[in-house]
């Protein structure tokens, strides 16, 4: 496969629309013109590429990379998966980044006035480089559902928010992973963005008994799909001008 | 043939400098913080500051959102592994991504760069003009939009743009940002609108 090969056209059925009243915010921050769909060129084939230098050894594990006086309060959990494209193939040496509440539902960000507590010893952020095979895992404290101002009674489930980055610009990914069983799932109005459940259900992590510690921490495994690139045997219209 | 599907995009939320800009969101964790800083004093190419704000489709500012730009060196090579242009290896002083926030009170977001050279373009095509590719997340935008800033002083470049062409006229200079001056320093002004009028041209990549 040619690191210069062209994505897969994005396919707008696998995405939730830019506009779903559902989920108020984004009735005035969505376009109305149509995107103009280009052809992929260099601009768009590469992007950013990341070492594990850049990390600390602490990044992946929001139990220890925050800790103040103590480890964070909280249901233990590892979360892990392999990030693929769209052929099966591990995407390798990829940046994954997340993000999260803490177990009472409460974020560590200026602008969170919920007044469950903070807790002093959790952050809420971990970042990760994929293996060769496209394997990642961070260990965490489960985080609890907290609401939000979109209808007066609404209230997201547990989530942890994920930024992706392939090799390519144009693979630039954020997504939510959600708790398999989780009541909430069924009245979230994000999720609702969603109306196809197939969608839904890609972002569910499953319980994996088999990949947890014994008497130490449960784990969520959960998979992610970026997009792959075409096969360029007869041709190749990146290059040259 | 079964390919297995993207993952769903869904909104990055109001809380996304937590996990991306954590200095941002107030605090302190990681050694090093990335995208922060896209210039050194080795990198080559003439300094410039981008910046703008980005309005809703009632006009008022957004200021939870968070973009990255991606560009080419100062002679048009990225730094990346497929870029196999003919000529000088990509500039190792300069990485070509950056990162950052819209301030919280006046929504306004900057990146100290420098400006790119002229990229090769699709085969048959022109060089594509000097340009950086932006991506805007935030609360209430379901999946990420990407688009394109050129350069108001790059006219003739501009004219002859693959992707410029494609777009018709009234709105192709939503994409144009005017060359400024300020104390010294050159600075590209780039308002993006997300809705209505004067929306900005947002592409399918």
């Amino acid at each position: 496969m040619k690191p210069d090969a062209e994505f897969f056209p994005r396919d707008p059925a696998d995405h939730p629309p830019a506009s779903s009243p559902v989920y108020k915010s984004s009735v005035l921050r969505s376009p109305r013109f149509p995107l103009l769909s280009l052809q992929n060129s260099l601009s768009e084939v590469t992007g950013p590429v990341f070492g594990a230098g850049e990390l600390g050894p602490l990044d992946h594990d929001l139990i220890l990379n925050y800790v103040q006086t103590g480890e964070p309060i909280g249901e233990r959990i590892i979360v892990h998966g392999r990030l693929m494209d769209g052929e099966g193939r591990g995407l390798g040496g990829m940046l994954v980044e997340l993000w999260q509440a803490n177990a009472g539902g409460r974020y560590r960000h200026a602008l969170d006035t919920y007044l469950a507590p903070i807790d002093p010893n959790f952050g809420g952020c971990g970042r990760t480089i994929t293996d060769a095979e496209g394997y990642y895992s961070f260990r965490t404290i489960k985080p609890g559902p907290y609401p939000f101002r979109n209808r007066v009674n609404d209230w997201r489930p547990a989530h942890i928010h994920f930024s992706l980055f392939g090799s390519g610009f144009a693979q630039r990914l954020i997504t939510q992973m959600y708790f398999e069983g989780d009541p909430l799932i069924a009245h979230d109005a994000i999720i609702a963005t969603m109306p196809d459940p197939a969608l839904r259900e890609r972002l569910i992590a499953k319980l994996d008994l088999k990949a947890s510690v014994p008497l130490d921490t449960l784990a969520y495994r959960f998979d992610m799909v970026l997009r792959g690139r075409r096969q360029t045997r007869f041709e190749n219209k990146l290059q040259g001008s | 043939m079964d390919y297995l599907p993207e993952t769903p995009s869904q909104t990055a939320g109001p809380y996304v400098h937590i996990g991306l800009i954590p200095r941002q969101a107030g605090f302190e964790i990681f050694a090093n913080n990335l995208g922060e800083r896209m210039v050194s004093d080795a990198t080559r190419g003439e300094r410039i500051r981008i910046e703008g704000r980005i309005f809703d489709g009632a006009g008022s500012i957004v200021r939870d959102a968070l973009m990255e730009i991606w560009q080419a060196d100062a002679h048009g090579r990225h730094n990346h592994p497929a870029d196999t242009q003919d000529g000088t290896a990509p500039d190792a002083a300069f990485h070509g991504w950056g990162r950052t926030g819209t301030d919280f009170a006046t929504g306004i977001w900057a990146f100290d760069t420098i400006k790119p050279g002229a990229v090769t373009g699709r085969s048959g095509h022109a060089r594509m003009a000097p340009h950086v590719s932006l991506w805007i997340v935030a609360r209430g935008i379901n999946l990420g939009l990407s688009t394109r800033m050129y350069f108001g002083d790059e006219e003739a470049a501009n004219a002859a743009d693959p992707v410029l062409k494609l777009i018709d006229p009234a709105r192709r200079n939503t994409l144009i940002a005017p060359r400024g001056l300020r104390e010294g320093a050159v600075v590209y002004g780039f308002d993006i609108r997300l809705q209505g009028e004067g929306e900005t041209v947002f592409l399918d990549i």
